[in-house]
């Protein structure tokens, strides 16, 4: 019932895109040029013309993406055919240069087209493959839910820190604690958590503010805490916070990776997007210099 | 005890301005006031919320001013104007109880005063009073029965009583800043909406709010240490305990009404909830000189109450003055083919079908108003088979007919009427009605007809009959002449089941076969670990028929998704339609055999049947187009919420993230275009409509925002929103950046207007739902009942 992009429609943009490589390739080797092959042939303007079509039909795309309340196909289709006509771009373009390559703008336009082409594949990898692993992390959870959960454990384990040096350190981490963060952060997924440890429990670690990575630096001294005390009522408060604090260890592992994920389903945009647009550019120079100066 | 001429009780827009007219002409009157101030509902009202005044082309008549504005200013005029009449008002007057007869009634107040009385104006809407806390201490001043802004209060103790989705929705929003429990009579929290359900097991078990199952309180005392200002004692089933507490809220909902006005003498035609007083036209009720205006007449509406006061003084005057609705029904009768004033016209409508024969005038005459009455050309269709409305005709002059394949046509003459099926069911048009020549029909929404139904029990049991004669005809015998099914129909019952009620249950004797004609059902199967749905079956199926053939042992149980009512036929009547139909009894074994079929295959994968109880729980067992997002395509790009924003007026109606999911199916929050949908249930201005593709839509212009639909949708799909102004264009927002950019949304300043938006289905899209067109990867997909059944079927069956 359900299809991925890349089967829409009995993955009808395949054929398509099959069938312009293929025909590009058969004319190809069919086509003896005077020279050896290269843009200015026949069939290199036939290419290059396709090509040029096809990169700004691919850009129409951000378009297409935008107006909402268009009758032209559905962004599925859309993005189904994009994703393969633009592969098949690879050949197109790649025939219609002949393999001649030099320093100047006309192999810049080539270079850029590759990497768009090759951004999309990072994307279109990213969109059959994150949907499931977030899916997974996430459990049925929302991140909203995640978050919220964190709170939840915050705000019991604030209640639970029997002594003053235990208060002290849960405070102290729960406001170091942190999720997110730039572009870089999120992407990486490593945790900048930090906590100050207070003197009284600190058992020869650095004093001051110290690295709670994964919250292990809380977990280890709670841990060590727990080893000094024999029974009694702050035993069963430091138990209890251990606990708390493992399953926050675990909810901010889930949610740094949902973060990651989500950077990752959208990052790659960034570059394709731009590059694309630096792409075109450089098509256009491209065609006014063939056109005016060759 | 002062004695009146004319004593108003309740003083809503509808009483006061009654009163306010009987002080203009100099009657002698008292206004009669249960609240401290005037109006109490419309006190109610969030703070600064704009109050319509629809309809529109209804003028108004009334000595105190009426156009839309906020609640404030509205209030106001009103207090200005009834000083200006000098209108008699006396507040803190509950009325208790009434005596006597025309011309000398006593009204007794809860507090003992008495006041007498020649005419009673009954204007007491349909709010109720709060259900106050049945225990000694009552009275104390921090004990209250609403919260307007749990902002109000901080580092309080509060206790709140009740278990409804008010008393959850103000423990939850005191929680933050004060020290709340909750005081539940019952051992769980089971009238509460899902939402609120969920919110509040979530505070306790995070310790947020306390909660006291199973306790009812017993005293309230003042606390003589200074912890808190009461102890407020509980019983509970290890005995009396004492609760320190700063303020009680209890939240115990209203009393209706009825219990009241039923003392008073009035009656109603019937238990329904929503049941109305019979009338006449002058507002008189069946006790002679007690009239009944507004909200509790069954007019829902501020400016309608407000004409109705008027009038109504008018009409104890002597003066038989035509109603302020007269030029409505002057355009509305405009065109058609009678030579004959408005009253003639009416009467003669009254007239046209035994159907009406039982409605009184006052009555008829809002229905013919809500309803269209219409010349319709030879051969144009009434209504289309396959198509989702809803309305509901009677022919009044001419003919209409039915194309009936190979048999040729069936004609409904005048008097005759048709569309019950839809108007019950929920379901599409079973047949396409032409107008034959020189056809007359009254056309009548949905909503009419289900609130007359209600008020005249003669209505709903004509209308029954001819759904299940037509309903069963068209099931069972198709060529049989609805002649020799009246005697069966006659002895078949209807049986109304609960949501989640057995209509039998697996293993116990049973042979009656049931027609659904409202709701859904499931069949489910015991087996040693746990229940498994095996079938769904909408409107139109039927189940039972293996015990009626078999030997009377029910094989499944059967159970009611939603509420659902069924036909119920007894085994000698199903069997009798068999014999009537040659080779029907085959079909019904071939039935029976496919089922069984389906209902092994299903047992065998007891995932499918999962799926399918959580589709049920999220109400695609009662949808017609529900949104489904595959998990394991969606990438999160919103631009599903993006598209839907902009092809709406700015706001989103759907909530991707949020709800459920199972098996990799998430139902996010967004209209499931219910087949009997919740929301229209009370909606004052009755602006929510099905359109004819089975969308369930708000109409903008008509709503007045007051909240209703919010509270009844049991999806929490549709909420109150601002309407965004006019933005820049895409391009001008990527080439300057001007403007919040697609989905995004700006509001003109001041405009403070407050409407009910929710999912349409995009129903004025041509190529469908924009979030489905929206969604690049293909995970967004509607569906309806018999293509969940496909998707359960495609992931789990084999
Ligand atoms: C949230 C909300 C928003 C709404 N918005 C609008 C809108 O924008 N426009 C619109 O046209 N309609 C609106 N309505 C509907 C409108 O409020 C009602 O139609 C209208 O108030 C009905 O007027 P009424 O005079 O019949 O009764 P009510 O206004 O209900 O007044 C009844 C009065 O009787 C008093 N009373 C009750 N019992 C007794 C007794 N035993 N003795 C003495 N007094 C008694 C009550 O305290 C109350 O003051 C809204 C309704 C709600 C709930
Ligand atoms: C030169 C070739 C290409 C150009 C110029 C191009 C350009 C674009 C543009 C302008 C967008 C719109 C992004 C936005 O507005 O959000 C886009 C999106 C996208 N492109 Fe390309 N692209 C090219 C090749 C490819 C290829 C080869 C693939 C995959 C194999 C690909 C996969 C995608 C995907 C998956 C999207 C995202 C669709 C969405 O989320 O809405 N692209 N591309
Ligand atoms: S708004 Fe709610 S009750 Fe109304 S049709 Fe949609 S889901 Fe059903
Ligand atoms: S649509 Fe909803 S908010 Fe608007 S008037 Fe109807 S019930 Fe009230």
């Amino acid at each position: 019932m359900y299809q991925s992009i890349t089967n829409y429609k009995g993955a009808r943009y395949f054929w398509v895109a099959l069938a312009l490589s293929a025909l590009s390739i058969l004319a190809y080797w069919w086509h003896q040029p005077v020279n050896s092959p290269n843009g200015g042939t026949w069939l290199g303007y036939t290419l290059g013309t396709i090509g040029a079509l096809l990169i700004v039909w691919l850009m129409l795309l951000g378009v297409r993406k935008r107006s909402y309340n268009s009758d032209l196909g559905n962004m599925q289709g859309w993005t189904s055919a994009h994703v393969y006509l633009g592969t098949a771009l690879l050949i197109v373009a790649t025939l219609h240069c002949g393999l001649q390559f030099g320093s100047n703008v006309h192999t810049l336009a080539y270079v850029l087209m590759v990497a768009v082409i090759f951004s999309g594949f990072f994307g279109i990898y990213a969109y059959i493959r994150y949907p499931n692993l977030m899916t997974e992390n996430r459990a049925g959870d929302t991140m909203s839910g995640l978050l919220e959960q964190v709170q939840k454990i915050d705000e019991r384990c604030l209640r639970e820190a029997e002594t003053d040096d235990l208060r002290e350190l849960v405070e102290s981490s729960v406001v170091g604690t942190c999720v997110g963060g730039g572009w870089w952060h999120q992407l990486n997924a490593r945790d900048h958590s930090t906590i100050v440890v207070p003197p009284a429990l600190n058992l020869g670690g650095r004093q001051g503010q110290t690295s709670n990575r994964d919250q292990e630096q809380v977990i280890q001294t709670l841990a060590n805490r727990l080893s000094e005390l024999s029974g009694g009522q702050e035993a069963g408060a430091v138990q209890h916070l251990l606990a708390a604090f493992s399953a926050k260890q675990i909810l901010l592992r889930r949610i740094r990776r949902d973060i990651q994920i989500r950077a990752l389903l959208k990052i790659w945009l960034y570059v394709h997007v731009p590059l694309s647009f630096g792409l075109l550019a450089a098509l256009l120079t491209h065609i006014v210099v063939v056109f005016f100066y060759w | 005890m002062d004695k009146f001429e004319i004593v108003v009780i309740g003083s809503g827009p509808g009483g006061m301005s009654a009163a306010s007219h009987a002080a203009e002409l100099g009657v002698s009157h008292v206004l009669l006031e249960a609240s401290p101030k005037h109006s109490n509902t419309i006190q109610k009202y969030q703070k600064g919320k704009h109050v319509m005044d629809t309809p529109t082309k209804l003028p108004l008549r009334s000595p105190l001013d009426f156009e839309a504005g906020t609640r404030e200013y509205i209030l106001d005029k009103w207090e200005e104007g009834m000083t200006a009449t000098s209108t008699n008002i006396l507040y803190k007057s509950e009325a208790a109880s009434i005596e006597g007869s025309k011309g000398d009634f006593t009204i007794t107040l809860k507090n003992g005063d008495k006041v007498g009385a020649k005419f009673i104006i009954l204007g007491i809407g349909v709010q109720g009073n709060p259900r106050k806390l049945p225990c000694p201490g009552a009275e104390f001043e921090h004990i209250q029965y609403q919260l307007d802004d749990p902002e109000e209060y901080n580092n309080e103790r509060i206790a709140i009583v009740g278990a409804g989705d008010a008393a959850i929705e103000n423990a939850v929003g005191l929680a933050k800043q004060n020290t709340v429990c909750i005081i539940n009579r019952r051992d769980e929290f089971a009238r509460a909406k899902q939402g609120n359900l969920d919110s509040i097991t979530q505070h306790i078990s995070d310790g947020m709010i306390e909660c006291h199952y199973e306790s009812n309180p017993a005293r309230i005392e003042e606390n003589p240490s200074d912890e808190s200002r009461y102890l407020f004692y509980l019983s509970t089933p290890t005995g009396e305990t004492p609760v320190p507490v700063d303020r009680v809220i209890a939240r115990l909902g209203a009393i209706p009404q009825r219990k009241l006005v039923e003392s008073f003498g009035i009656e109603f035609p019937n238990d329904s909830p929503t049941a109305l007083p019979e009338l006449s036209s002058q507002y008189e009720s069946n006790v002679p000189g007690m009239y009944i205006i507004g909200a509790l007449g069954g007019y829902p509406l501020i400016k309608q109450a407000m004409n109705q006061g008027y009038e109504v003084v008018e009409y104890i005057q002597g003066n038989d003055i035509e109603p302020a609705d007269h030029p409505l029904f002057v355009e509305a009768f405009d065109g058609l083919p009678y030579d004959k004033n408005v009253n003639e016209i009416l009467e003669y409508l009254h007239e046209a079908s035994p159907l009406y024969q039982n409605i009184n005038p006052l009555t008829f005459r809002e229905f013919i108003l809500d309803s269209k009455v219409q010349e319709v050309s030879d051969g144009d269709r009434l209504c289309v088979q396959g198509e989702f409305t809803d309305t509901f005709f009677v022919v009044v002059d001419g003919s209409a007919y039915v194309k009936l394949p190979g048999v040729g046509e069936f004609r409904f003459k005048p008097g005759d009427f048709f569309g019950e099926q839809s108007l019950i069911s929920g379901r599409r048009r079973t047949a396409t009605v032409y107008a034959g020549e020189g056809c007359v029909v009254v056309e009548t929404p949905r909503r009419t007809m289900v609130k007359l139904q209600n008020s005249v029990e003669a209505v709903k049991r004509v209308l029954d009959e001819a759904f299940m004669l037509r309903a069963v005809q068209s099931k069972f015998t198709p060529n049989t002449a609805h002649s020799r099914l009246v005697d069966l129909v006659h002895n078949t019952e209807l049986k109304l089941f609960n949501a989640g009620e057995n209509i039998y249950t697996e293993g116990e004797e049973g042979d009656d076969v049931h027609l659904i004609r409202l709701g859904s059902v499931t069949s489910v199967k015991h087996t040693s670990k746990k229940d498994i749905i095996t079938s769904y079956m909408p409107v139109g199926h039927y189940f039972g028929e293996s015990g009626a053939l078999g030997d009377g042992v029910r094989g499944d149980t059967a159970r009611a998704n939603v509420r659902t009512e069924t036909i119920c036929l007894s085994k000698e009547s199903f069997l009798s339609l068999l014999e009537m139909e040659p080779g029907m009894q085959t079909e019904v074994q071939g039935h029976v055999r496919d089922r069984l079929t389906i209902e092994a295959r299903m047992e065998a994968q007891p995932r499918g049947g999962e799926l399918m109880s959580f589709f049920m729980s999220e109400g695609l067992g009662e949808g017609t187009d529900v949104l489904l997002i595959d998990e394991t395509l969606c990438v999160g790009c919103d631009n599903c919420e993006k598209a839907c924003a902009e092809s709406h007026d700015g706001n989103s109606r759907l909530n991707r993230e949020a709800g459920e999911s199972f098996a990799n199916m998430h139902v996010p929050i967004a209209c499931r275009h219910c087949e009997h949908p919740h929301c229209m249930k009370d909606c004052p201005p009755d602006a929510i409509h099905r359109a004819s593709d089975g969308e369930v839509y708000i109409d903008k212009e008509a709503c007045i925002g007051c909240g209703n639909c919010v509270r009844n949708c049991p999806y929490d799909v549709i909420s109150l929103q601002k309407n965004p102004d006019e933005k820049p264009g895409l391009l001008q927002w990527l080439l300057t950046g001007s403007g919040p950019g697609p989905g995004g949304k700006q509001y003109k300043e001041g405009d403070d207007i407050k409407k009910a938006v929710k999912c349409d289905a995009c129903k004025d899209h041509d190529s469908g739902p924009a979030c489905v067109r929206a969604c690049p990867t293909g995970a967004a997909m509607r569906m309806n009942p018999k293509d969940f059944v496909d998707l359960v079927g495609s992931r789990f069956g084999s």
